[in-house]
């Protein structure tokens, strides 16, 4: 099997959130950023552990700057057999898939995996834009996926439960938690991902066709009010008549 | 140039989260002094109800057909009835279907697209919406620039009303695109309403100390109407089902009231969370991080506390 993992990169969940450039730009000065979850945890090791079982190959690909080259070696190192990067210092989400998409549109992967949404942007939509862009299926919250020829199983997360679809041929997914389990790459993995090949591209140019205006740190709640636990049944009169929820 | 809002309809039925996106898609319109048109895909029942919220024409395509949901035929369905009725902004639900959908229609439309919108647009200067950013932790104002334009709605993000009439649904036919994806099987949890779309949620944590405990947590949803939900560890330990676990690996949720009971609030759990309007924590640890995100706090014992609170809620349903 020939497989395509689309990796980004994130700021770690506990990083301290603040603007710059009069707020339309986020200031990742002091983060640590981390290859955001999905992306490794289910859609990295699903994809191995599919070449482990079948044969194949595993491609990474991450479109952005060279400061990402960290969360690309880190891939390799869980079991990624090489990489590319498209060079590209800010893109949106069109950017990131039409260049995902370019550079597929050449080979022949069986499938290409994205996890099921960054968690700085919630976008959830990489992967869905790579299927039109390539007219591939798609199926979205991947949580269990199982390959026999040219039929692939697939269940899914839908609202309140789960549907079971059948993909014939190639495919995109995004992956979501119980698709695989996580795996933190050992002593080997890491040195052997020095040595795997990572391709730097350079990138197709699309103007961006959404702008940042502006980031809003909304105000944190004003303070907790404390309420005795023997009166509940002041909670219930708060929630009627100051908070009207119920 | 109209507003088109594409409307979900599970199982034949039009929810909740459909009626929302039909009532934020006239007000979409209205600011852009133009009419707004439903599409409805597949068989599904009393479509012309749509009107109520606002819409002036249900377009319902294939209305004797049974539909499964493939992003990609989908797609081609509503951007074909996009172009033919001369609509350039597409608006759906921010649920698991509308997320296959929203980039796909992005690309074929040539739309800049922004998902997960919680705000009626700012059409002053150019289309402005915005969205909950970094684990909810900030709020982006984005403008569209493109004259297409593909936006997903939050549930829950408007409280809708009724506005106008029902109206006389318009029966079409498109001709399907040959799927390349079956499904084969659907489990569904029935009676209870999904969490993105709960306006009341009960959730509990490790606090509970085993799932056997849980008949307290579900009395107090019953007593409430609410929906319940469970920590991340909860469902690890398949002390409950994956699909009532919150926060950020989990369902991201924004309802009316979030009740949390013997959960902490790390981070994580926050970010699935922190976008709810009130927020009641319970919990025997007055240093619980969760205190500090909550509205109101009640520091005790779980076992003691939620079954008062069960008590207080019938009683203030039966007053």
């Amino acid at each position: 099997m020939n497989l395509l993992v689309c990796i980004s990169k994130t700021p770690d969940t506990t990083s301290k959130i603040s603007f710059k450039s009069d707020a339309t730009e986020y200031n990742s000065d002091g983060v640590t950023f981390i290859m955001n979850p999905y992306d490794e945890w289910y859609a990295l090791v699903k994809a191995i552990e599919l070449v482990e079982q079948n044969g194949g190959n595993v491609t990474v690909i991450n479109v952005g700057p060279a400061s990402n080259d960290i969360i690309i070696r880190k891939a390799l190192a869980i079991g990624a057999n090489d990489a590319i990067r498209v060079d590209l210092e800010n893109g949106d989400a069109f950017a990131i898939a039409s260049n995902i998409a370019a550079h597929a549109k050449s080979k022949s992967y069986d499938a290409i995996f994205t996890g099921k949404e960054t968690i700085d942007y919630n976008g959830s939509e990489v992967g869905a834009m790579i299927a039109e862009l390539l007219d591939l299926p798609y199926v979205s919250y991947a949580n269990d996926l199982t390959t026999s020829g040219n039929i692939s199983k697939i269940t899914r997360e839908i609202e309140g439960g789960m549907e079971i679809c059948e993909v014939e041929g190639p495919f995109v997914l995004s992956a979501a938690k119980g698709l695989a389990e996580q795996r933190i790459p050992n002593m080997k993995g890491i040195m052997m991902a020095k040595s795997k090949p990572l391709n730097v591209v350079a990138a197709t140019g699309d103007a961006l066709r959404v702008k940042t205006e502006k980031f809003i740190v909304p105000p944190g709640k004003t303070g907790v009010k404390l309420i005795d636990p023997e009166n509940m049944d002041e909670l219930v009169r708060l929630l009627h008549e100051e908070s009207k929820v119920i | 140039m109209s507003v088109l809002v594409y409307i979900e309809s599970p199982k034949g039925h039009i929810k909740k989260t459909g009626n929302e996106v039909a009532y934020y898609g006239a007000k979409v319109a209205e600011s852009l002094g133009t009419n707004c048109i439903a599409v409805v895909i597949g068989k599904a029942d009393n479509v012309g109800n749509l009107g109520k919220y606002g819409v002036s024409k249900v377009l319902h395509v294939n209305a004797d057909q049974e539909i499964e949901f493939d992003s990609q035929v989908f797609t081609s369905v509503i951007t074909q009835v996009a172009s033919e009725n001369g609509a350039n902004t597409v608006i759906l639900a921010n649920t698991a279907n509308g997320k296959s959908l929203t980039g796909r229609l992005a690309i074929k439309m040539n739309a800049g697209n922004v998902s997960g919108v919680n705000s009626l647009p700012d059409t002053s200067n150019g289309f402005v919406v915005s969205k909950s950013v970094y684990s909810g932790k900030a709020v982006a104002n984005y403008n569209i620039t493109t004259s297409n334009k593909v936006i997903s709605l939050m549930g829950n993000t408007l409280q809708i009303q009724e506005v106008g009439q029902a109206v006389s649904p318009e029966n079409i036919t498109v001709a399907l695109p040959a799927t390349k994806l079956k499904v084969i099987e659907r489990k569904t949890s029935e009676g209870i309403v999904p969490l993105p779309e709960a306006e009341l949620v009960v959730s509990a944590g490790r606090g509970m100390k085993g799932p056997e405990n849980w008949g307290i947590i579900e009395e107090l949803a019953s007593a409430l109407g609410a929906t319940t939900a469970c920590s991340r560890p909860v469902a690890d330990a398949h002390w409950r089902p994956h699909h009532e676990h919150v926060g950020q690996t989990g369902v991201a949720i924004r309802p009316n009231l979030y009740i949390a009971a013997g959960i902490s609030g790390a981070i994580q759990h926050l970010a699935g969370v922190n976008n709810s309007k009130v927020i009641v924590v319970i919990n025997k640890d007055p240093e619980a991080p969760f205190f500090k995100a909550a509205d109101y706090g009640v520091v005790g014992d779980l076992f003691d506390v939620v079954p008062k609170l069960t008590a207080a809620i019938k009683k203030y349903k039966q007053a």
